[in-house]
């Protein structure tokens, strides 16, 4: 079984702000990790593994500093990383991420790939559906528990807002997966060892005989135009008093509000 | 298109590496360097007090398609069940504004329902109807939709197509962006017509709504975009509108994946979080799974629904599907009620940009009170029924 992770470096969003005033971006160093949704996607792919055997390749793609979220990948448990990177590829909107993607994933040959739901930092959710598109392969979004794969086929509960449905696919496909799926692992002592040691191997534009038009920001149909910080209410207002007065005004203000019909 | 520094103007004072979102900009030999991280994003531009900052254009970078061949708004009108989500109705209000504006037709796409369900979408501001009724359809799979949806476009060339940003919409959207190489933003809350060129301007938070970025899609289309529920706003009924309703058939469809069982899991007090006017959302002050039937009694006073802070979902109290915050949903109801939540920046992300904030926690220095319209500092668990008690009286 080849299963193929993608995952992303995102900067901890928490700490991501706009200065409303000057309009310029605070940022408190501004750590980077590993996207939270691909560690359950990474954990997913090491429980197929331990299942039914097999290889776990964990690839990104970004700029040279993203090799420090495939060491921690290797860290996990993963057998291969692979950093898709070149100068080519910067600026990339989900279209051209999900092409660059597709074709490195073509090159290293896949059963099932697993990514997940959303990047914390752009939010997307549409890489995972568009790298299936690409590779002509079916997906399934939401995934919150995975069987294990028999006979070429996987079945999976895909989370959806009324409840979940259970779905069923051949392989290959890739899932996208939510939190509910597992608990990822922290990283053994044997596995900080050979993250140490991991040599990441790189593909740039023609490794993964990419076409210049389709990469970067050549190849995104998107632009982002402007950023700007969002309006913040500043409306706020402590009731005072006893527990029973502040209620009462609390009950008001709802009555005000059309919250409550009298 | 790239952004470079001029070496020459720069002086090194750093005041644009804190203006960048991505850190891609950084100090070499007292210069300022854009590095691999840029996203284009333009926000340097402005930052830098000697103009040393500018973009200049590279081959390549206006490949434009053949727009003026596009013409019209389209409006997925997603079902479930055989039921039209509400947020499609919000997305007509929405498109037929925009149609308007540029002097064009709003067509609604309906998938996997009977004709019969066509009429209403016409009331509420629609010209045309697409409907299929291919039983394929019925049940929602991410190829059959997403096959059908592109050789529609592909045949009539609409310029907007616009899509609930609802775990449907932004799972087989993707691929139709994909295969027609065009873009498509994701989850946005405001949509204008640039009116220079007649672009769609495609407003989305990002960073988890610490940030704001308007997207365009200046050289392919269709423009593709998935809206938030509750943020457009419906039209009123009109069922004297006349439109087109128009059957879709002779499309072969192929289906890989199967749905074997749909469960539902919904209780009267757990409707879908994101159309939810009224929220009343548990953290772990709640002290335990017997403390969200009291917000499960004051959601139903109110007409709303239940939510929770990751850290109350973590214990076990309440499903995973009504987390609000980073890992879990972007929330933007009328009155959100956080009960017991210290409001940590993951939680404020799912839902400060709600109407009203009612924050009730016994700790008066709770980061939640910063967010908050409306702020009693008490033990939830003596508000909360008090409160309950008192819309009771005042409903008796």
């Amino acid at each position: 079984m080849q299963i193929i992770v993608c995952i992303k470096q995102v900067p901890d969003t928490a700490e991501v702000r706009i200065n409303p005033e000057t309009n310029t971006l605070v940022r408190e160093g501004m750590p980077s990790m590993i996207n939270p949704y691909d560690l359950h996607a990474i954990e997913a792919a090491l429980q197929i593994r331990e299942k039914t055997g097999g290889k776990v390749t964990v690839i990104t793609m970004g700029p040279p500093q993203a090799e420090d979220a495939l060491r921690e990948a290797v860290s996990m448990g993963a057998d291969d990383v692979r950093l898709i990177s070149d100068r080519a590829f910067a600026g990339a909107d989900t279209w051209a991420t999900s092409y660059a993607l597709y074709k490195a994933i073509d090159k290293i040959g896949y059963d099932i790939i697993l990514c997940g739901k959303q990047a914390i930092d752009g939010d997307t959710a549409q890489v995972g559906p568009e790298v299936a598109e690409f590779l002509d392969i079916p997906h399934i979004a939401y995934v919150r528990k995975i069987d294990e794969p028999a006979g070429g086929m996987i079945r999976v509960q895909r989370l959806m807002d009324d409840g979940y449905d259970v779905v069923e696919s051949p392989l290959p496909v890739l899932l996208t997966v939510v939190k509910e799926l597992n608990t990822p692992r922290l990283p053994s002592l044997k596995g900080k060892m050979a993250a140490k040691k991991a040599v990441i191997t790189k593909m740039d534009i023609n490794a993964i005989d990419a076409e210049e038009e389709n990469v970067g920001l050549k190849g995104s149909p998107t632009q982002v135009r402007n950023i700007f910080a969002p309006q913040m209410k500043s409306d706020r207002k402590m009731l005072q008093g006893s527990v029973e007065k502040q209620v009462e005004e609390l009950v008001s203000e709802l009555r005000r509000l059309k919250c409550v019909s009298l | 298109m790239r952004i470079i520094v001029k070496e020459d103007k720069c002086v090194g004072c750093g005041q644009c590496i804190d203006s960048c979102p991505y850190t891609a900009i950084e100090m070499k030999n007292e210069k300022a360097v854009i590095n691999d991280y840029c996203q284009f994003c333009r926000t340097c531009l402005g930052a830098c007090p000697e103009g040393a900052i500018s973009e200049i254009a590279e081959e390549g970078d206006s490949k434009k398609a053949d727009l003026a061949g596009y013409h019209g708004v389209w409006v997925f009108a997603e079902q479930r069940h055989g039921e039209i989500a509400s947020v499609v109705y919000e997305l007509l209000g929405a498109g037929r504004r925009l149609a308007d504006e540029l002097g064009t037709e709003l067509s609604a796409v309906l998938l996997g329902a009977p004709e019969s369900s066509a009429g209403e979408l016409i009331s509420c501001g629609s010209d045309k109807v697409y409907v299929s009724s291919d039983p394929i359809l019925q049940d929602f799979n991410d190829e059959p939709y997403s096959q059908l949806m592109t050789k529609l476009i592909q045949t009539h060339k609409p310029e907007i197509v616009l899509a609930g940003a609802t775990p449907l919409g932004r799972s087989f959207l993707p691929r139709v962006a994909a295969r027609l190489k065009t873009g498509l933003t994701a989850d946005c809350t405001a949509l204008e017509i640039d009116k220079e060129t007649g672009s769609l301007l495609q407003v989305r938070p990002a960073f988890g709504g610490n940030i704001m970025a308007t997207i365009l899609c200046p050289n392919n289309r269709p423009q593709i975009a998935t809206v938030r529920p509750r943020v457009m706003k419906k039209l009123a009924v009109d069922h004297g509108r006349k439109g087109e309703i128009i059957p879709v058939a002779g499309i072969n469809l192929t289906c890989r994946t199967k749905i074997i069982e749909t469960v539902q899991e919904t209780s009267e007090c757990m409707i879908n979080l994101q159309e939810a006017e009224f929220i009343v959302s548990g953290g772990r002050g709640i002290g335990g799974a017997n403390g969200f039937s009291m917000l499960e009694e004051l959601a139903l006073l109110l007409g709303g629904t239940v939510a929770a802070s990751r850290a109350a979902v973590d214990e076990g109290w309440i499903p995973y599907r009504q987390q609000v915050g980073q890992t879990g949903k972007t929330v933007c109801p009328k009155i959100y009620i956080a009960c017991g939540i210290s409001g940590a920046v993951q939680h404020l992300v799912g839902m400060q940009s709600s109407d009203t904030i009612i924050a009730i926690n016994k700790n008066p220095e709770a980061p939640i009170f910063n967010v908050a319209t409306y702020g009693i500092v008490g033990d939830v668990r003596e508000v909360i029924p008090l409160l309950i008690k008192k819309i009771k009286e005042g409903k008796s």
